[in-house]
């Protein structure tokens, strides 16, 4: 099931003293998911990304704007009668059922036509367990299963209904960080295997990047960037967009286009055609640095941390935003620890330049 | 597109149903809050009824075209009003604040102080919360009896003072106020009821408060134990007068002077409750019940 | 070693002194009262002015239990309690219910519930005698709306048995409806809206969810308003004697309680004995029923 968002807005009515007026928490959206694909909804707290959420399933009702869901308009229609399946934060398994009562439950709200035989059910509710790989847990309470088990159960419970539409919320931000590396490959298998368009919200990029087919960056209720999560990294619009993404984050410094050159500092980097001469920033992702004794940036060296495969490279610049230059080299890079600065030559596809102002991207040419 | 056509009675219908279940439920709210309010109300505009306008009245009226205040009086000098309110606001204070001291001081034992067979005693005291008042009315009644303490303040006030419950709670309070502060006190010298008085008490306030109300509204409710040890009229509390004023006062009929009567005694609770209505209600949640 | 022991005895010492008066206080009118109403409750013939007795046995029970004032009395508590804690209990939810699926007003009819709470039962109680009442001059508020609805005048407080106690059961619920709101509203708004919300976007009407989520998710407060419920109303007394005056067994409206003061005190008193035989009967009573109540909220209530 496709789902299409039309100038999709939500404000809130602002509360206490502090916040006069009204809050938008979702401004203006409008995209759309493709059947069947994994899409993460990612952005910092407070984004708007879990009220996008409540949008999708019905739980909130938008202040103007449409929703569909394939061809049908579902902006109107009340939760129940969506037909979306969601896994909350915190789970909500009901405490008093046993796991199978759990699964079971949204089967038992199915009325006429649609209602199945209590052997239909229990087929079903085996079907879904398998799929997450709890059928041996189903006659325990929730409070006796790990988190990871619950959060299995919680999956299993909103796809026992083939839902049209799949939603997460923060679906891995209550595990540990073991099973978290787990428990997305899992999610990842389980959209796979049933080809249900499912949507997803977290604050973490390297989920978001690592398991979905589309990601969705989002800032105060604005949509930033929409794209393959590559394709977003390499290519990012605007300074918040390749700040969040990545990690180490991007490096950050003051910079100057200056007659078709890029300077940091009194550096000249990298030839910048295309564009004119201007403050800017000027963001370096880690891979970006090539040591070189005759490289163009030149940096205080402070430390290495090895990794095994790639070395880390702590070193100083007055221009840096940050309060460190990191750059992720390769082993094979002999470093002088004892040295006092390190110079490095940058790759042009790894180096992004922003407006002083509005910190939109200005694409250059380093032809 | 007949799929659409569908979605929209199915919205339709789902705006209805809200609708109307939003009126069912403001129906019922209303219709209790006027059952529980009418009383309320009927004795307010009976007592402002003449003697002889409500008599005449074989279909009581709903409003009166001319209220008189002179009910109240009569209330005041005909049976002894003025009397039986005076004593129970001494039984009630008198009450309340023999039970503070016992209350706080064992609290405090329990929670602070540290003796020998601490656990056990504590033990025998949460067991006794289970024991019904009826159970101990009755020896209660012979020993006052017996101790020729019946239409005295004394005879009301002792056997009403416990309250194991209180105890409990301000226990529970008292342990968690930091040791530190215990500690820290202990090393400048202060005496253990010093502490008591100048950091427990203090930094509990707000449970004090609440038994000191649930306590007040209990002492100024209370019918069974008075009634079993007063005959005369001159110790007898609000609750007890009513009952007085019912059966013998005024005549059996002036029934705007008994309302009149019921309203002065019913005020100062209802002004209590009007002030401290939030605090009365969290503390009646925390496990008040009803006497 | 010696100095040690001195010491700590001077601590356990000052313990006991801060629980002193309590322990007079408890000792003397709760824990020796409580071992002595068994002793009145087997001595036989007890004469409160000589303080004697002829004999011990169980006469003071076969006498509480062959009195027909006892017997009516016992009759209308059962009948008070089977009316009045199922009713009260369900009504307090079905508002309570109520006021949690609204916003405004909301603490308004919060405040105003709780008001029968904080009244003198026996004041209020003979506001609902006058309303109830029929005299040679007036029919009384109620049988005048009765008549709109064309039904007859009945004497509620004079009049027929079921009249009766029907006005005793409304008194009954109007008083004890406060506290059972203000505890369910508690447990209700308690429940995470999670859990509402998920079973909302999967499909559950709201009659479900109430059966399925919220009363189990609120029965350990249901089964601990029943179970106080009980007690309670076992215990009535004061209710009814607002409403009738204090001979009850004159007007057929005597609960447990009421007899066992009536023997103790009043018209018919001055027996202690059969007093204490009928409170102790009483207390069996309440807790077989709290018993059998624990049972099978064991069995029924999920606690967390």
């Amino acid at each position: 099931m496709k789902v299409v968002f039309e100038h999709l807005t939500k404000k809130f009515p602002g509360r206490g003293r502090k916040a006069r007026g009204e809050v938008i928490a979702v401004n203006d959206f409008s995209f759309e998911i493709p059947d069947g694909k994994l899409i993460g909804l990612l952005g910092p707290s407070g984004c708007g990304k879990s009220t996008t959420l409540n949008l999708l399933c019905g739980l909130l009702k938008p202040t103007s704007g449409r929703i569909f869901f394939g061809e049908d308009d579902v902006t109107e229609l009340p939760a129940e009668k969506r037909g979306v399946g969601m896994v909350f934060q915190n789970y909500a398994l009901y405490p008093h059922l046993t796991v199978r009562q759990n699964i079971i439950f949204p089967l038992q709200n199915l009325k006429g036509a649609d209602r199945l035989s209590k052997a239909q059910m229990a087929q079903k509710a085996y079907e879904a367990a398998k799929l997450v790989q709890i059928e041996e847990l189903m006659d325990r309470k929730p409070s006796e299963l790990s988190g990871g088990q619950q959060q299995r159960v919680a999956i299993a419970r909103a796809l026992v209904k083939m839902p049209r539409v799949l939603l997460m919320d923060e679906p891995l931000s209550n595990l540990d960080a073991r099973l978290r590396l787990q428990t997305r490959e899992e999610i990842r298998r389980i959209q796979r295997e049933t080809k249900i368009t499912t949507i997803f919200v977290t604050h973490d990029q390297e989920e978001a990047m690592s398991i979905s087919d589309m990601i969705v960056v989002m800032k105060d209720g604005v949509i930033q960037q929409i794209g393959k999560p590559q394709e977003v990294y390499d290519d990012p619009v605007n300074l918040f967009v390749a700040k969040f993404l990545g990690t180490p984050p991007i490096n950050v410094f003051d910079g100057e286009i200056r007659e078709g050159w890029l300077y940091i500092g009194a550096d000249a980097v990298l030839p910048a055609k295309g564009v004119s001469d201007q403050q800017v920033f000027v963001g370096i992702r880690p891979e970006g640095f090539i040591p070189k004794e005759q490289g163009a940036l030149a940096c205080r060296l402070r430390g290495v941390e090895v990794m095994g495969r790639d070395i880390s490279v702590v070193s100083a610049h007055e221009a840096c935003e940050n309060s460190a230059v990191r750059s992720i080299i390769s082993a094979e890079n002999r470093i002088d620890m004892e040295a006092e600065k390190i110079r490095f030559d940058l790759k042009p596809g790894k180096v992004f330049v922003f407006e002083k102002e509005t910190g939109k991207r200005l694409c250059f040419s380093a032809e | 597109m007949e799929k659409h056509v569908d979605f929209e009675k199915i919205e339709k219908s789902d705006r209805t149903k809200k609708r109307v279940l939003k009126i069912i439920t403001y129906a019922l709210l209303t219709f209790w809050a006027l059952v529980v309010l009418f009383p309320f109300y009927w004795m307010v505009l009976t007592s402002l009824k003449s003697y002889s306008a409500y008599n005449s009245e074989y279909i009581p009226q709903l409003f009166t075209a001319s209220p008189t205040l002179q009910n109240y009086a009569d209330a005041f000098t005909a049976v002894p009003l003025a009397r039986y309110f005076g004593n129970t606001v001494i039984f009630t204070l008198a009450t309340t604040a023999v039970m503070l001291v016992v209350t706080v001081l064992a609290a405090y034992a329990f929670a602070r102080l540290n003796f020998r067979g601490k656990n056990v005693a504590f033990t025998v005291f949460l067991s006794l919360m289970m024991i019904p008042n009826e159970l101990v009315v009755i020896t209660n009644f012979v020993t006052v009896t017996n101790l020729d303490m019946r239409n005295t303040f004394l005879g009301l006030i002792l056997p009403s003072v416990t309250s194991v419950f209180y105890i409990y709670l301000l226990k529970e309070n008292f342990e968690q106020v930091p040791d530190q502060l215990y500690y820290a006190a202990k090393v400048d010298g202060t005496s253990d009821l010093k502490y008591l008085w100048k950091v427990m008490i203090p930094i509990c306030r707000p449970t004090i408060i609440t038994i000191t109300i649930l306590k007040v509204i209990e002492c100024w409710n209370s019918y069974v134990w008075p009634r079993l040890i007063t005959d005369d009229e001159a110790y007898f509390l609000v609750s007890n007068g009513i009952q007085e004023i019912r059966e013998n006062g005024f005549g059996r009929e002036n029934i705007p002077a008994m309302m009149a009567a019921v309203v002065v005694i019913s005020v100062p609770l209802i002004l209590l409750f009007l002030v401290f209505h939030k605090k009365i209600m969290t503390g009646v949640s925390r496990g008040g019940t009803k006497g | 070693m010696t100095k040690g022991k001195l010491k700590m005895d001077k601590k356990s010492m000052k313990g006991w002194l801060y629980l002193l008066p309590a322990i007079l206080f408890l000792g003397f009118f709760m824990v020796y009262p409580l071992i002595d109403v068994f002793i009145y409750s087997f001595e036989e013939g007890y004469n409160s002015a000589s303080q004697t007795y002829y004999g011990v046995g169980l006469y003071n029970y076969s006498y509480v239990l062959h009195d027909p004032y006892f017997l009516q009395a016992v009759k209308n508590t059962f009948i008070l309690v089977a009316v009045t804690v199922p009713v009260s209990t369900g009504l307090a939810l079905l508002i309570s219910v109520g006021l949690n699926s609204i916003r405004p007003l909301k603490e308004l009819y919060q405040t105003i519930y709780f008001l029968p709470y904080v009244t003198n039962t026996l004041a209020v109680g003979l506001v609902f005698m006058i309303l109830f009442k029929r005299t040679p001059y007036t029919d009384g508020f109620v049988n005048l709306m009765l008549h709109w609805f064309g039904a007859g005048p009945v004497d509620f407080i004079d009049g027929p048995y079921a009249a009766k106690m029907f006005v005793l059961c409304l008194y009954t619920v109007w008083v004890v409806m406060p506290f059972k709101i203000l505890i369910f509203t508690g447990a209700l708004a308690s429940v995470n809206q999670d859990y509402y919300n998920a079973a909302k976007v999967d499909g559950t009407s709201r009659f479900r969810i109430f059966m399925r989520i919220t009363l189990p998710m609120i029965s350990p407060t249901l089964f601990y308003l029943i179970i106080t419920g009980f007690i309670g109303a076992f215990k009535a007394y004061s209710d009814s004697v607002a409403l009738f005056g204090t001979d009850l067994n004159a007007a057929g409206m005597n609960t447990i309680v009421g007899y066992v003061y009536d023997m103790l005190y009043g018209n018919g008193g001055g027996y202690p004995s059969y007093a204490s035989a009928a409170a102790i009967i009483l207390f069996a009573i309440v807790l077989t029923i709290t018993c059998i109540n624990l049972l099978i909220s064991d069995k029924h209530v999920y606690y967390s």
